[in-house]
């Protein structure tokens, strides 16, 4: 490297920091927990996020990948991610253990507006690997919990062994200042004591819902958001009021490889949070 | 903006004069009688009686593939070895907007150094040309250029007039000062505003793309989509010859022998197949029809609502390179209503040779 590239070097987005895996293990059959802290005590401290941003993690010979941030920006210092094994870069992931370095960069995204949404009721329907994202705005909610109004979590998943970060919903369930519906399609264990059935179920058991007062963030696989988006507008939530973040194939994060692009924006810098009413004039969104 | 005077036979020294200290770019004719950009340090293969070049100049800025990082656990080493000073010499009008529109482009909302770096290096020298039938320009009002060049030549009857566009266009003049002539005579001025009356009458391609915003929008449903799917290739030619594509896929591979990788950046097309597929096997833009769409709608709508006028700078390459005739002047006239008819009847006369 000359001296001249240096500078380049220091303001390259494209560089990753080094990033320590603090800790790792199974949430399920396929999904992995991991909890990170970038190496450099000074940059791990200067990190700024917000909830739903994304950050791009690369492991050495297998490439980088974008991945929602889990954690709370509350909650300084560490990074976690649930992250599913389901490809070149998460395999990689996969067999990395504790004190193992990866790449990181970021924050990336529009992230959900937290202004607008502080003094709202804050309805959180996760499917899946939506939890991934929304966990980030649950514990943001409940670390800051006099900054909202209701905060009602409604969590589903195929069977019990599927649902993500279940024993730590579950000990939720016993805070008095948050509502909190789990459910599962099957329950194949026999000693399931939540809700059974799909998501859209619980919507009933939702009373008193002032929806001009409420935002109603959704995320999960493709099939959930017909339905959960059905209701949301059936308990007449605003469309500009309901928010869910989207997955998309991205190779830079910052608007430049094309791979995220739906008409004329790029998920990584107007997205990856969209209202409800930008789906409905941008038709590609979901 | 100043204009000199240069002798045709002064050229060759000129570049001489100025291709010490950079790479000389310039058009050379290929045995297929196709021309392409490419470094030259004979000047007697320059040939600047051509209309576009198979691929566009963008090609020197991003390179079709390059290293990015060398990476090893603890250090990435930024790699800029592809950079270098060039000289891009006989660049047409259309092909210099191109480059301003990924000036735009990369430097929008986080720039990307790798494009910057090797644009602060490259010097710019426009050429003047003459329109064949597939030259959009004249609509695309991409057939002359006020900004964006360092020098640009009009080649008239026995001399060149010279734009100097910047000051380090100004120091190339000053490289070898006695080749040029301050004095413009108005018999020059004569010849220049003939041949200019001459060119524009040249144009005969005629496509305007003022409503296509609005087309696109009320023609999103409409089944020429699904047409233009079943005929496309998926080959992704049309984005590779474009002169403001810019999508890029991202490679990560270890080197044998070496306790480092190669990240390293290549062209990636929209049209391809797995192009919007993440990982788990969702495909977002599974059929060629909303690929092309993609395409086509980033041309002509979305560079508009962000940068004020379309992508498209008329050069005319998708027009000769794609081998069932999609390209923006079928696509727009269909979707004007135009022509349809005949543009899918010598589709299918082409199809079934």
């Amino acid at each position: 490297m000359n001296g001249e590239n240096k500078s380049t070097e220091l303001n390259n987005p494209f560089m990753p920091v080094a990033a320590r895996i603090v800790r790792t293990y199974p949430l399920t059959d396929d999904v992995n927990f991991f909890q990170i802290r970038i190496a450099d005590m000074e940059k791990a401290l200067a990190f700024r996020y917000q909830i739903g941003q994304f950050a791009m993690l690369s492991v050495l010979g297998a490439g980088e990948a974008p991945f929602s941030i889990s954690s709370s920006p509350s909650r300084p210092g560490l990074l976690e991610f649930c992250i599913r094994k389901t490809g070149t870069v998460t395999d990689a992931l996969f067999q990395l253990k504790e004190n193992d370095l990866i790449g990181l960069r970021g924050p990336y995204g529009n992230g959900f507006p937290v202004e607008k949404m502080r003094n709202k009721d804050i309805l959180i329907v996760m499917g899946g690997l939506g939890a991934a994202p929304l966990r980030s705005v649950l514990l943001y909610c409940l670390d800051n919990r006099d900054q909202f109004g209701r905060v009602i979590l409604l969590h589903g998943a195929k069977k019990p062994a599927d649902m993500l970060l279940r024993e730590e919903f579950l000990s939720l369930k016993r805070r008095e200042d948050l509502e909190c519906y789990l459910t599962v399609d099957e329950d194949d264990t026999g000693n399931w004591t939540e809700e059974t059935g799909v998501v859209t179920k619980l919507f009933p058991k939702l009373k008193n819902i002032e929806p001009e007062n409420t935002y109603g963030l959704v995320c999960g696989p493709p099939v959930m958001y017909k339905f959960v988006l059905a209701e949301m507008l059936n308990i007449n939530i605003p469309r500009d009021q309901i928010l869910m973040t989207l997955e998309r194939r991205m190779k830079c994060g910052v608007g430049k490889c094309g791979h995220c692009a739906i008409d004329y924006i790029y998920t990584c810098l107007d997205g990856p949070v969209f209202t409800y009413w930008d789906v409905i004039h941008m038709r590609e969104l979901i | 903006m100043k204009i000199v005077k240069l002798k045709k036979a002064n050229l060759f020294p000129f570049l001489e004069s100025i291709s010490k200290e950079a790479e000389l770019w310039a058009p050379v004719k290929m045995e297929s009688n196709k021309h392409t950009f490419q470094e030259v340090n004979d000047f007697s293969q320059i040939d600047l009686d051509y209309t576009r070049t198979i691929l566009p100049p963008r090609k020197i800025l991003i390179p079709a593939q390059f290293n990015m990082f060398q990476a090893a656990e603890k250090e990435y080493h930024a790699d800029f070895s592809h950079v270098s000073q060039k000289i891009i010499f006989g660049i047409h009008p259309c092909d210099i907007h191109g480059l301003l529109t990924m000036d735009k482009f990369y430097n929008y909302a986080i720039a990307d150094p790798y494009y910057l770096e090797a644009r602060k290096k490259l010097l710019i020298l426009g050429h003047s040309c003459w329109p064949d039938e597939y030259c959009m320009c004249k609509s695309t009002h991409t057939h002359v250029v006020e900004e964006g060049y360092d020098l640009f030549f009009t080649k008239l009857t026995d001399d060149y007039l010279v734009w100097i566009g910047s000051s380090r266009g100004d120091d190339l003049i000053r490289v070898k000062p006695d080749l040029f002539d301050e004095h413009i005579t108005d018999e020059d001025i004569r010849s220049f505003i003939q041949w200019r009356e001459e060119r524009d009458k040249a144009f005969t391609a005629d496509i305007d793309f003022a409503d296509m915003p609005d087309l696109m929008e009320l023609k999103y449903n409409d089944p020429i989509w699904e047409h233009l799917g079943e005929a496309c290739l998926a080959c992704g030619s049309c984005t590779n010859v474009c002169p403001t594509c810019n999508c890029y896929n991202v490679l990560d591979k270890p080197v044998l022998g070496k306790n480092y990788t190669n990240i390293s950046r290549c062209w990636d097309a929209c049209t391809l197949e797995n192009y919007s597929g993440v990982a788990g096997g969702e495909n977002f833009r599974e059929k060629r029809g909303d690929r092309l769409k993609l395409w086509y709608t980033h041309k002509l709508q979305a560079y508009i609502s962000k940068y004020g006028k379309p992508a498209c700078i008329g050069c005319g390459r998708c027009y000769v390179t794609c081998p069932v005739g999609i390209n923006v002047y079928t696509v727009s006239k269909s979707l004007e209503g135009e022509e349809v008819d005949s543009f899918w009847n010598r589709l299918r006369k082409e199809v079934a040779k």
